[in-house]
């Protein structure tokens, strides 16, 4: 019988599971477009957290002072934000070029610095209310857990997140002008693409995708300033974990580290912290590389 | 030639300071500035961009605490305590961390030093939230009473310079031009028959054990050790601090940690105290963007065109 799985009742194993689910989607979500960004750009994009707070905020402030509703911020706040990122990326990031790639780090870092600075500020350290969209409340009960709607919807639309820029990046052809990129610039250039648009292009895509997995973190944490940058630390070390290789590595590794994250709240609450930085460093002990890196 | 001036004026400068400015901001600089050399010393010297160094700073800051407050040692061995505990950590870390290269080593220190934060929240000995308060100073070799600030001034700066002296040692010494070569080549390196990991880790624990001095001295110097020591902001700042004094210059980190706690000093008590990230990270940005070689590594650029 289900009823008493390991000594636990199911409610609170699947409970957990669900919520290491919810958390793994948002690891995938941001690890991948941290790694489209460091496919064009070779940079780790440190304010990827503070640009997922701040699709957050868009969320909040189109809702608040413009009175639109969720499913309009779900695309709206990724265009804002991604086009803030892409001016971010024309006008700071692109000076960068051709200097050592750890720059470009910490110059995100001073980014997210003051991006965070500047809206505890102006909201305090404490949180806005979202609410979940009206379609969404309620859940339904599947004999072994309550599933909440808007719990279920958060992976699901993560999952289409994640489809959506495998297709954009396996099947069109500007994803062939991406890939082309990230293996080699200056032959692409030679082809007479526009490289630095399509750099620009991509940085607001990885942004975008943060902003997206801000809008849907809202209505479940509130929307805070620091939202992101504890966040943006367990995704690096997902990224470390699973390597910046490919789209399905990012996926299934963030996945995987959100379920294990869950399961160790039911069976050792106190290590739920550091699991994901203990895996880290088991992976970086067995497999240098990361479970999909291929060695440089 | 000109070097050797500016070091004499530095040193001077430190030995009358006390008589002229607040001693304790002086010590904080003093911590701040061995912090910012250990730092350099893998950074500008190796290479390695660590975005943890935080761990090693506040490790070591709530070790000396324990060490001093609840086991009742002496104050040098509390500090000894506290820089052998940061070296340890710095071996654990560094192991794992040089497995990989440049981006990956800067996100693998840091999500190993967010570990460790982690682990300073939940374990007892620190006190948690609130930190490891009232650590006492207590006397130097049982004669000196450290609780006077003027004491406490010379033994602080004695500490930093023999630090910072073996830090320009290390540097200039056969090690440290391996340890140059692998930064600027490291392929090469290797084919000469370097052995690099075991350089880089070798440097990166020296880096970590002086950077858990500075923490175990500001624990003594402020009597206490808290999560602030230990988070990564503290990470981000040292990377500040050095970048703002230049990056691979043997003073550049110690100026720049100096600017960073004036400039902290400074703000803290006026209206923009609230904006003190805000400026940091601008200041950063701007470091980053057209400042890269720092203070000293354009004051060098400077003299070297003109004479």
């Amino acid at each position: 019988m289900l009823t008493d799985l390991l000594g636990f009742p199911p409610q609170v194993l699947f409970g957990q599971l669900l919520l290491g689910l919810i958390n793994g989607a948002f690891y995938a979500v941001l690890s991948l477009g941290l790694a489209v960004i460091f496919g064009l750009l070779n940079i780790v994009n440190f304010a990827h957290g503070a640009l997922y707070m701040l699709g957050a905020f868009a969320a909040w402030a189109l809702a608040h002072f413009l009175g639109l509703n969720y499913w309009v911020a779900l695309f709206a706040a990724p265009v804002l934000v991604g086009g803030f990122g892409m001016l971010l990326e024309r006008f700071l990031l692109r000076r960068l070029a051709g200097v050592d790639h750890l720059y470009g780090l910490l110059l995100t870092f001073g980014l997210a610095l003051v991006i965070e600075g500047v809206f505890i500020k102006l909201f305090g350290a404490s949180g806005q209310p979202y609410p979940t969209p009206k379609a969404l409340t309620g859940g339904i009960n599947l004999g072994f857990m309550f599933l909440p709607w808007y719990r279920g919807w958060v992976v699901v639309a993560s999952l289409i997140a994640c489809g959506v820029t495998w297709y954009i990046f396996e099947m069109t052809k500007i994803g062939a002008y991406l890939r082309a990129g990230t293996e080699n610039p200056k032959l692409l250039q030679a082809f007479g693409v526009n490289v630095p648009l399509l750099t620009t292009l991509a940085y607001g895509y990885g942004v975008g995708l943060a902003a997206f997995a801000g809008v849907l973190a809202a209505p479940i944490t509130q929307v805070s300033p620091l939202m992101g940058s504890n966040l943006i630390i367990v995704v690096f070390a997902v990224v470390v974990i699973g390597g910046m290789g490919s789209i399905m590595g990012a996926v299934v590794t963030g996945l995987a580290m959100g379920l294990i994250e869950g399961l160790t709240k039911v069976f050792w609450p106190e290590a739920s912290a550091t699991v994901i930085f203990f895996v880290m460093a088991v992976v970086l002990v067995l497999r240098p590389a990361g479970l999909f890196g291929r060695t440089a | 030639m000109t070097t050797k001036l500016g070091y004499a004026v530095a040193l001077v400068l430190l030995l009358i300071a006390p008589f002229f400015l607040y001693p304790v901001l002086l010590m904080k600089f003093l911590c701040f500035a061995l912090f910012a050399c250990a730092f350099n010393l893998i950074l500008g010297f190796g290479g390695l961009l660590s975005f943890g160094h935080a761990a090693f700073f506040g490790g070591a800051a709530y070790i000396t605490g324990h060490a001093i407050k609840v086991w009742g040692l002496p104050t040098e061995l509390g500090l000894l305590a506290g820089a052998a505990a940061a070296g340890i950590m710095g071996l654990a870390a560094g192991m794992l961390a040089i497995r990989r290269q440049g981006i990956y080593f800067a996100m693998i220190t840091l999500a190993l030093a967010q570990m460790a934060y982690f682990l300073f929240i939940s374990a007892p000995f620190t006190g948690g939230e609130n930190g490891l308060q009232g650590v006492p100073r207590g006397t130097l070799l049982g004669m000196v009473d450290l609780q006077d600030n003027m004491a406490m001034y010379y033994f602080t700066l004695a500490i930093f310079l023999a630090a910072f002296w073996l830090i320009a040692r290390t540097v200039h010494s056969p090690f440290g031009q391996v340890l140059r070569a692998i930064r600027d080549n490291e392929p090469r390196a290797v084919s000469l028959g370097y052995d690099v990991d075991r350089y880089k880790l070798q440097a990166f624990v020296l880096s970590a054990t002086l950077a858990g001095l500075a923490g175990a001295l500001k624990t003594v110097v402020f009597q206490l050790a808290s999560l602030t020591d230990a988070h990564w902001h503290m990470s981000g700042e040292v990377v500040l601090m050095t970048l703002l004094g230049g990056v691979g210059t043997i003073a550049g980190p110690a100026v720049g940690a100096g600017i960073i706690v004036a400039l902290q000093n400074l703000l803290a008590s006026g209206p923009l105290s609230a904006w003190v990230p805000v400026v940091l990270g601008v200041i950063f940005v701007i470091c980053v963007l057209s400042f890269r070689r720092g203070v000293i590594g354009e004051l060098r650029a400077f003299i070297q065109k003109s004479f």
